[in-house]
């Protein structure tokens, strides 16, 4: 498998052919992807198209981006124009959006090669993909397993060669757990470092958007690429991209690193494991092992799942059968409304929905909502108590390696549990990402999280990528 | 419009005004499409306008200037504020959540005067967006209920509004009236909106209940679709009869909203209060708080022109005319006052310049085709009594017709060649020796037997003495 | 915190989402709902009294574009995914009764 990296400096120097690059990815696809279903939307000829373009420009002399003839997969929640953006759920399925995410313009002004729309949990909701109203997809390591949610498609196409990155987005865990479950790495950078226009909203205080790539360089230059600010976002940060490449090379000496002392319990034995052993690798490159307590911790999940449903009661109302989508007809306007949302959205999205609804209704409020809103502020203050002393924290990223399908459909709250070590991050806002580091239970991929406080990517990478050589 | 009487039995009406306006902004609230009225429907759309899943908000920096605009025009407290969603389904609303602001509007608790210094409070002047318009097809009435569908156009949609809240403060249909109007000549004097009702640019939701005094205020009811300060009246005048029919007749006022027919002339039931909707405000995640700082606040009162109340006070005592009559109101609106002061200053006379344009003026615009200069001349005139006010009056239509000119050469063609006092006298003297009876009735007091006198008078000068000038000789000679 | 969500709260909510959910799924959500919220009660021991909400993760403030104008979306374009259009406008069925 080639590196991103290696593919751009191959191309923009005339070594490598764009569109070799993408017939060797398109032919990858082909062999295994009715097998894997990584994508919605395999955009061939489009990416055919775009590569030929780059190789010309090169042939003319032309200056081409960073990300020259990369092909790159889209989680199928980022607006394309002209090209089917579903979010895996029958509501939006057939619908072309008239205009770009600010992600696929950046992508596209970087020259890489879009080669697909990938499943995705409906509208980011779910931990394995098992909430896709077009089918799961399987992970690439046992396809008698899942690659975690909600960016599963994303994760997996990396994993198994069908881009060289993709893009996912994450609410709750949504790009890292996946990213550990399919054995590559993870990012979700600070809220507000990449623009969410375009990105559909699940709940609008938690998305980022962040790369999946198969190492820490690959997943530095393209976030360097997508990071930056966008004045169509007004909760993007007003600074330029991120500079991560420059800090890899660093090394972890003298670093201080945290260890939670009073982590949520129900880890696997060999997640465990790998996670001391983590501490471990950091210890011998020079770095400083430092406990920590985050009490508030345990009070994530609740927090998270109030919060998020809320946020996503409300963005999901624009699903109404009117200007967009579809619509299951009826005599009057609310059995209109009525049937179309009873008929689009699965199971797990109506639930969400549903809480979202009571969470923020009158006589509920305060008891809910509100209470999750303090509750977030505990957990960010937590964090700052303990990034007093420490640069960057380690986790596991998941408390299993993947698991079965069908192994936690019946009971949400065991799925819910999936995330709870990557749920803090999103509610202080800060950076996460995961780092394959091993193997655990049947020889399956083990992710190891690091976190950092706001704005601490340059610190989170130079740890991630510590690690990778460790591992 | 006549006077209505005031309500039967001692009841008391209460009022408090909503008054939506759009923004005279280029783009909508939270996003570049064009604010534009009367385009072709959806050609002023975008992801935002829209609702498309991906869009997000981002605030018009003009909008927030208009809005502050008002809010320091109505002596409000301008304050850090913050977005909420209101969620509620309807097909005009994309989003299915109207962007609003819910516990901190940017504007809070200001005042606006009417004449007799009345003071309505204003509780605050918030932004939010407007709505897509929806027109129903089929049924018989063409109204929402019975339709067969609807199309909507979603050019409105977004376009910048500011909620005006009033504190139930007005008393009287006619107060009422007072302050749509003067709530829309501040409007249009800051630039904030064209402040049209007949376009929907300005549109009024009206509060009414009943009490006797001493009680606490009645249940309210909302009254929807008063678009025009007469409405506004009207609409009061009805739904407050209306309550009191019914609360005397023994029954009760259910909290509800309300639709004001113009043609039938009555409000009739539209929602009730238990079937409304709950709107699960939250705070707008998609955007920051606004948190504009004093000197930003500061620029914005600097920027902003006097104000109609002021300008009529200015006018009212530079031409020594009622601040709340008709003249100084007049004038003020069409913003002519600027032009009644170059005609002071060009050596007119200040009370006939402001009340010659009041009358004369109406289709001049503020900036008049008649020079400042000629039309003090024609005050001049008729100040020093060297033509009649009827004269005056003919010379006035010409001056206006012929877009200006020289008033005394017009005097002339016209043969108003100007007689003066002491040729009037003679005339006195003449006419009180002709008609002793009539003189003699005069000095002992009857009043009638003056016209006798001044009619001869005028016999005498052919029209040419001033009516005024010749009364006042009369009265000379009287108390001499 | 509230007591236990019942059905008719559940039927309510679901009005208000607009999701027709048949007796089947009233019951299931029902259910579903009211394990969570008694997960959801652990925060009812906290002493949250004092405590700020936190409702952004980053602390920016004043946001604003200027008031300059971009081109419209194609019309036809975006009517072309409109599950129905008319005369240039979005088609949706009749209101019943007075709602709005």
């Amino acid at each position: 498998m080639q590196k991103l990296v290696e593919i751009a400096s191959g191309v923009s120097g005339g070594t490598l052919k764009a569109i070799d690059v993408v017939e060797e990815y398109l032919k990858r696809i082909s062999a295994r992807e009715s097998e894997i279903h990584a994508f919605n939307l395999v955009t061939a000829e489009q990416a055919r198209h775009d590569a030929e373009k780059i190789d010309n420009d090169i042939k003319a002399g032309k200056k081409v981006g960073a990300l020259a003839g990369v092909p790159i997969a889209l989680k199928d929640n980022m607006c394309t124009r002209g090209v089917e953006t579903t979010c895996s759920s029958k509501i939006l399925q057939g619908w072309k959006p008239p205009y770009d995410a600010t992600v696929v313009t950046k992508l596209r002004n970087a020259g890489a090669v879009i080669v697909g729309k990938t499943n995705l949990d409906e509208f980011a909701m779910g931990s394995s993909t098992e909430n896709s109203a077009f089918g799961p997809t399987r992970n690439p390591y046992d396809i008698s397993r899942v690659p975690g949610g909600s960016s599963g498609g994303s994760a997996a196409a990396v994993a198994a060669g069908f881009a060289a990155a993709s893009l996912g987005s994450d609410t709750g865990g949504s790009i890292r757990q996946p990213a550990a479950l399919c054995g590559v790495v993870g990012v979700k950078p600070t809220y507000g470092t990449v623009s969410r226009y375009g990105l559909v909203a699940f709940a609008s205080s938690l998305d980022q958007i962040g790369p999946f790539t198969s190492d820490v360089r690959d997943a530095a230059t393209l976030l360097e690429t997508i990071s930056g600010h966008d004045p169509m976002d007004s909760t993007s940060i007003p600074q330029p991209a991120l500079s991560l490449v420059s800090v890899l090379d660093q090394g972890v000496k003298g670093m201080r690193v945290g260890r939670v002392t009073d982590l949520p319990e129900g880890c696997e034995p060999d997640v465990l494991e790998r996670l001391e052993a983590s501490f471990d690798a950091l210890r011998s490159a020079g770095a400083t092992i430092v406990d920590v307590k985050l009490p508030s911790l345990q009070y994530c999940l609740t927090a998270y799942y109030l919060i998020a449903p809320a946020e996503a009661s409300s963005n999901l109302a624009r699903y109404d059968g009117v200007r967009f989508g579809n619509r299951v007809d009826a005599a009057d306007l609310n059995s209109m409304y009525a049937a179309t949302r009873e008929a689009g959205f699965g199971e797990e999205v109506k639930r969400r929905i549903m809480l979202g609804t009571y969470a923020l209704s009158a006589g509920y409020f305060d008891a809910y909502y509100g209470k999750a809103l303090k509750v977030r502020r505990l957990i960010s203050d937590d964090f700052a108590r303990a990034y007093q002393n420490v640069d960057t924290i380690l986790t596991p990223t998941s408390p299993s390696v993947a698991f079965k399908f069908g192994s936690k459909t019946d009971n949400p709250l065991a799925m819910y549990l999936c995330d709870v070590f990557t749920i803090p991050t999103n509610l202080a806002g800060h950076p996460a990402m995961s780092v394959p580091f091993g193997v655990g239970a049947d020889s399956m991929p083990v992710g190891i999280q690091v976190l950092a406080p706001t704005l601490g990517e340059q610190a989170m990478f130079k740890v991630a990528a510590e690690l990778e050589r460790a591992s | 419009m006549s006077e209505v009487a005031a309500l039967p039995n001692g009841w008391q009406l209460i009022v408090g005004l909503e008054v939506h306006v759009e923004l005279a902004t280029k783009t909508k609230m939270f996003s570049a499409s064009a604010n534009r009225f009367g385009d072709e429907p959806n050609t002023n759309i975008d992801p935002v306008t829209l609702g498309l899943p991906g869009a997000l908000p981002v605030l018009n920096k003009h909008a927030i200037e208009l809005a502050m605009r008002i809010g320091l025009a109505l002596n409000c407290k301008v304050q850090p504020c913050t977005f909420h969603r209101k969620n509620y389904f309807y097909p005009d609303l994309p989003k299915a959540f109207q962007i609003t602001q819910y516990d901190h509007p940017l504007n809070v608790d200001g005042f606006l005067m009417l004449p007799g210094d009345v003071r309505i409070g204003i509780e605050r002047a918030h932004l939010e967006e407007d709505t897509g318009k929806s027109t129903h097809f089929g049924g018989a009435s063409g109204r929402i209920h019975g339709s067969d569908y609807s199309l909507i156009d979603f050019n409105r949609a977004g376009v910048p509004l500011v909620e005006i809240v009033s504190r139930p403060d007005i008393r009287t249909s006619e107060q009422a009236r007072q302050y749509v109007a003067e709530l829309r000549s501040i409007l249009l004097a800051v630039g904030a909106s064209d402040a049209k009702m007949e376009e929907g640019s300005m549109r009024c939701d009206v509060n009414v209940s009943v009490h006797k005094p001493g009680t606490p205020f009645g249940t309210r009811c909302e009254i929807k679709n008063v678009n025009s300060i007469r409405s506004v009246g009207r609409a009061i005048d009805y739904e407050s009869r209306r309550q009191v029919d019914l609360i005397e007749s023994g029954g009760t006022i259910r909290q509800e909203t309300r639709h004001w027919d113009d043609s039938t002339g009555r409000t009739e039931t539209l929602r009730t209060k238990e079937d409304a909707d709950d709107y699960r405000y939250f705070l707008e995640p998609d955007l920051v708080p606004l948190v504009p700082d004093q000197s930003w606040i500061e620029a914005v009162r600097a920027a902003l022109p006097v104000l109609p109340a002021a300008r009529r006070q200015a006018l009212a005592e530079l031409c020594g005319v009622d601040k709340d009559g008709e003249s100084a109101i007049v004038v003020v609106e069409r913003g002519q006052d600027d032009y009644v002061r170059e005609v002071i200053s060009a050596g007119g006379d200040a009370r006939r310049a402001v009340i010659y344009v009041q009358q004369a003026f109406a289709e001049q615009g503020a900036s008049p085709k008649v020079s400042a200069k000629d039309l003090a001349a024609l005050t001049v005139l008729e100040r020093d009594a060297k033509v009649t006010s009827t004269q005056a009056k003919t010379l006035l239509t010409d001056l206006i017709e012929a877009g200006g000119g020289d008033v005394l050469a017009m005097a002339a063609k016209r043969g108003f060649e100007a007689l003066d006092t002491s040729a009037v006298e003679a005339m006195v003297d003449a006419a009180i020796a002709a008609e002793p009876g009539a003189w003699q009735k005069y000095c002992s007091g009857e009043e009638k037997a003056l016209g006798a006198l001044v009619g001869a008078v005028m016999k005498s000068s052919k029209g040419k003495a001033d009516g005024k000038v010749i009364t006042a000789l009369l009265q000379a000679k009287k108390t001499a | 915190m509230a007591e236990k969500i019942s059905q008719e709260t559940v039927i309510k909510v679901s009005r208000l989402a607009r999701l027709s959910l048949n007796t089947d799924e009233v019951e299931k959500m029902t259910a579903q709902l009211a394990g969570m919220l008694e997960h959801f009660r652990d925060i009812d021991a906290l002493d949250l009294a004092n405590v700020e909400p936190m409702t952004q993760p980053y602390p920016l403030k004043n946001v604003v574009r200027e008031d300059v104008i971009a081109p419209s979306l194609d019309r036809d374009e975006v009517l072309s995914q409109a599950p129905t259009a008319e005369s240039g406008r979005f088609r949706v069925p009749p209101t019943i009764g007075f709602d709005v």
